[in-house]
């Protein structure tokens, strides 16, 4: 069973809640592992310190023309049917542009002198191994990269299957969210109780319905705002899977990296309840 | 002044983070209430947050039609399966219906479609609007639900605040910029004049910092770093200094962990406007450093 960790906002505390879950279920005896598809920002491996032993890295396919082949002026399909202007025609020559290149495949299809093949440029490396037994993959994007959708989809095939598999989501509501939930059985989302919190959660709600992907909400440092939260949950009857106190000594551990199950008192409960909660969410929505 | 006089001396910073949360959008919102007479630019089109604040009076409104989606007509579609085997995005159902937040728009579906049924049609990914403010004008932006082209919404957001300022004389643009580092945050900061990186002491977001780091190097961008929440860890706090101390990077300023920041946004204030004597304080000193900075660069 795949479970989504996502936000709209960034920030709320997504890899906070997918690090203490994961830890909570090995230590209930779960067959758990992880995923952090926050490939622009990777920060679980600072919670759970994994020992990481393959790393691969992650490729897209690019068009590389044969000048030989390819008869410049007198076509210039692939350029003119390149909806992302990854190809050009320049001076005669077809010009490639690979890090415009969403790596369809249109080009290498279209050419009717089968002068385009297609190579690879790397975009980010993927990781795995394991956190205290819990198995890890992580994706990091190199920096300068713009398209994070193709390495998420890497990570998510590199994750070996388990009973339960935490995705740690990447924050907002556009494509490298939607790579990331696509096909998760259910989504936790992450919020806090605040005007900012409250209009990235409606987003993100907006999503998981168009989605149809069942899912729940936790607001993170409850009690750090107002009530608006709790008022929109209760006013489009979403089930509240947990409410994560606001805490100064919790967010000390957060800040040097520790975990909040077993370190700050009281906690290990927050997350029991919330597994419990989510549970009997999951249930119902199968149901 | 004439207009292509006035181009030269306009200034754009982008507030940025790497890790989102640390107070990009309350940060962005003391800033606007602040400085000379600007043009304010909420380019985290995924989740924009600015206008929760700022309390924008909308004067324009445009859709944001960006590439294109495909459509498969069932009318004359006969199930040769050709699309479902070329497209490489998931986006062509077992039934040969496109499933929209898949598709990338590139159009291979309805190359190979032997009967037209595949059309790509233009498509509409969100909105954005012109908007006055009580700090003056704003360009804000909603990105569709699942839609794809953040980047290139951020673009327009960006070209229609260069627009206003250069038509009201404004020598600022203050831009909200995303989380993360990738696209729409690269949208966000070619060619701006200062980034901004907000970051508090936390193991995290010390990590994502260094990244951000690399982005505006890798861009040749010039970097300032707030750090908000101090009181959070003092020692990472010094860490961060240190870290910035040994690379060149200023620090324009340090603001506590202070409810205030929550206090102000419940009430739709910027911080300056809540706690002038506290927090209003502080912020306005960073603008000062930011200010500084900014007329340096002009020797």
């Amino acid at each position: 069973m795949r479970i989504a960790i996502a936000s709209g906002k960034g920030g709320t505390g997504k890899t906070t809640v997918v690090a203490n879950l994961a830890v909570h279920l090995k230590n209930s005896k779960h067959s758990v592992a992880v995923a952090d598809c926050d490939v622009e920002e990777p920060n679980l491996h600072l919670f759970l310190n994994p020992h990481l032993d393959i790393e691969k890295t992650a490729v897209v396919p690019i068009p590389e023309v044969d000048n030989e082949l390819c008869t410049g002026d007198d076509c210039g399909l692939c350029a003119q049917l390149c909806r992302f202007k990854s190809l050009i025609l320049m001076a005669g020559e077809v010009m490639v542009f690979p890090e415009l290149c969403h790596g369809c495949g249109l080009c290498t299809l279209a050419c009717p002198e089968k002068a385009i093949t297609e190579g690879s440029r790397a975009i980010g490396v993927v990781r795995s191994g394991k956190a205290n037994c819990i198995p890890f993959t992580e994706g990091e994007m190199k920096i300068g990269e713009a398209m994070a959708p193709p390495l998420i989809e890497e990570v998510k095939a590199a994750s070996p299957q388990c009973d339960i598999e935490l995705i740690d989501c990447p924050p907002g509501t556009s494509c490298p969210v939607i790579k990331a939930l696509d096909g998760v059985d259910f989504a936790v989302l992450v919020t806090e109780p605040t005007p900012f919190g409250l209009h990235d959660l409606d987003l993100a709600v907006l999503t998981l319905r168009q989605l149809r992907i069942p899912f729940g909400v936790v607001i993170n440092r409850d009690g750090m705002g107002n009530s608006c939260v709790h008022d929109y949950l209760n006013r489009e009857k979403i089930t509240l899977l947990g409410a994560i106190p606001h805490s100064l000594k919790a967010a000390q551990a957060y800040s040097k990296g520790l975990l909040h199950v077993g370190n700050v008192e009281g906690f290990d409960d927050h997350y029991a309840k919330l597994w419990e909660n989510i549970q009997q969410s999951i249930g119902e929505a199968r149901s | 002044m004439s207009p292509s006089m006035n181009t030269k001396t306009i200034k754009e910073i982008v507030v940025i983070s790497g890790k989102g949360g640390t107070g990009k959008t309350s940060v962005t919102a003391a800033l606007a209430s602040l400085g000379p007479q600007k043009v304010l630019a909420d380019c985290d089109v995924d989740a924009a947050d600015l206008h929760l604040v700022l309390a924008p009076k909308n004067i324009r409104t445009e859709d944001f039609v960006a590439g294109e989606r495909a459509f498969i007509n069932t009318d004359s579609c006969v199930d040769c399966g050709l699309c479902l085997e070329h497209c490489r995005y998931g986006a062509v159902s077992e039934d040969f219906q496109i499933i929209p937040e898949n598709c990338e728009g590139c159009g291979v579906c309805a190359f190979v479609c032997p009967e037209d049924a595949a059309v790509m049609l233009p498509r509409t990914c969100g909105v954005w609007h012109v908007a006055e403010t009580r700090f003056g004008s704003m360009v804000h932006a909603r990105l569709g639900i699942a839609e794809e082209n953040s980047g290139k919404l951020v673009t327009t957001v960006r070209k229609t605040a260069r627009e206003l300022a250069e038509a009201q004389g404004a020598s600022l643009i203050l831009t909200d910029g995303p989380p993360g580092i990738g696209c729409p945050v690269i949208a966000s900061l070619g060619g701006a004049n200062l980034a901004i990186a907000v970051a508090e002491p936390t193991t995290s977001a010390l990590h994502d910092l260094k990244r951000v780091f690399g982005l505006t190097k890798h861009f040749d961008i010039p970097l300032m770093v707030i750090i908000n929440k101090s009181g959070i860890n003092e020692e990472t706090a010094k860490v961060i200094r240190d870290y910035c101390k040994d690379n060149g990077v200023e620090v324009a300023g340090t603001l506590p962990y202070d409810k205030a920041f929550t206090q102000a946004q419940i009430n739709a204030m910027s911080v300056v406007e809540y706690d002038p004597e506290g927090r209003g304080k502080d912020l306005a000193a960073i603008w000062e450093r930011i200010q500084t900075r900014l007329n340096q660069q002009d020797q």
